[in-house]
């Protein structure tokens, strides 16, 4: 019981902090930001840098896989349309993007989801489910390297702007705003971790403490649990809108899928 | 499906000391969890790895409840000849996964 105690009093001393302190730094100037990657020790970043040891390069293989895979009523793989998967550099980056379909922002993982299901006739895809995620992995790994560029689509704009008031307004029994940790004290640590900027470079990503991989969701979640809030449904609207400003905010870095974290 | 990476130069000198890694997908569930309802989650891992050079047992390791899921193994040897590296994981239930990779020694 040792642990959960030490990390709650942390928990409690950076919320006193932040309500005593006041100063609100705001958003993270352009120059000072900086992928989780770079928080983490010299043998993790070394673990991501290699892919003979990036255990996420396992769901990359597996999506490889899945790609190629005959799949569903239509008897057609990903392959079979997209081609090779190269061709889908620069179309992931881009993502969530507008969905004229439903009127509504959808993310990568929503979209090979409604690409399976509308296209390839083939049985749903559950989110966090170990395929799905392959998938997902293994186009957003064609990416690496490549700048995130979210679309210039005005139709996204208001979700954006949802996103943004989800990342600033306090919620939970901590009464915490993501904003609180991940813009303002982002060079802190909390219960020895470091709090970084939270940019989605890496996602889906392989966390050593989940012992698999996981979605940017997933990591949205366990947030949301630490400030004891209640997390927002899985593919819901709102963790749409909160990726939509999480995309925004990080324009320009490079993709790095899949990462490892802590 | 197996879900194994393994990594071995293609090609050294005769005598050279070689870097070989491997790492398998698996969830190494350690019998000692219990599940969402209260119910034991049951033992699975995997229990031996062993690698063989040209048919010959080069390394071998025994897996234990605290390795954990998607152990990943690295170790060096000597390249005598040119051969085939083959890998072999074992889990709890007898079934064998298996991966193999070719070295050209010159």
């Amino acid at each position: 019981m040792r642990r959960p105690a030490a990390s709650l009093v942390a928990f409690a001393a950076l919320a006193l902090a932040l309500l005593g302190g006041g100063a609100q730094a705001g958003d993270i100037a352009p120059h000072e930001r900086r992928s989780g990657r770079t928080f983490m020790a010299p043998e993790t970043q070394a673990m991501q840098a290699d892919d003979t040891t990036n255990p996420g390069m396992l769901w990359v293989l597996q999506g490889a896989g899945l790609w190629d895979e005959k799949a569903g009523t239509s008897g057609r793989s990903c392959a079979g349309c997209h081609g090779a998967a190269e061709a889908m550099r620069g179309v992931a980056a881009r993502y969530p993007a507008f969905d004229p379909a439903s009127g509504k922002p959808i993310d990568l993982a929503g979209r090979i989801r409604q690409c399976r299901s509308a296209r390839q006739g083939a049985p749903d895809l559950a989110r966090d489910s170990d395929a799905l995620l392959a998938l997902t992995t293994f186009v957003a790994h064609q990416l690496r390297g490549m700048p995130i560029a979210p679309p210039k689509d005005p139709r996204l704009d208001p979700y954006r702007e949802t996103g943004r008031q989800i990342f600033t307004t306090r919620m939970g029994q901590l009464d915490l705003s993501c904003a609180n940790c991940h813009d303002d004290n982002w060079n802190q640590r909390l219960a020895g971790s470091a709090v970084t900027q939270a940019h989605p470079t890496g996602y889906p990503l392989y966390r050593l403490e989940w012992q698999g991989i996981g979605s940017l969701q997933r990591r949205m979640r366990n947030c949301m649990i630490g400030v004891r809030a209640e997390p927002f449904a899985a593919g819901s609207d709102d963790f749409i809108a909160l990726e939509l400003h999480l995309m925004q905010r990080a324009a320009g870095m490079a993709i790095e899928t899949p990462g490892v974290r802590p | 499906m197996t879900r194994a990476l393994v990594s071995v130069p293609p090609a050294a000198k005769r005598g050279e000391i070689v870097d070989v890694r491997a790492m398998i997908a698996h969830p190494m569930e350690t019998g000692y969890r219990m599940g969402p309802n209260g119910a034991e989650i049951p033992r699975d891992i995997i229990t031996r790895f062993v690698c063989t050079y040209d048919g010959a047992e080069v390394f071998s390791a025994e897996f234990f409840p605290a390795v954990s899921a998607n152990p990943f193994v690295s170790f060096n040897l000597i390249a005598t000849e040119s051969g085939t590296l083959a890998f072999e994981w074992t889990d709890d239930k007898g079934q064998i996964e298996t991966a193999s990779a070719e070295i050209v020694v010159s």
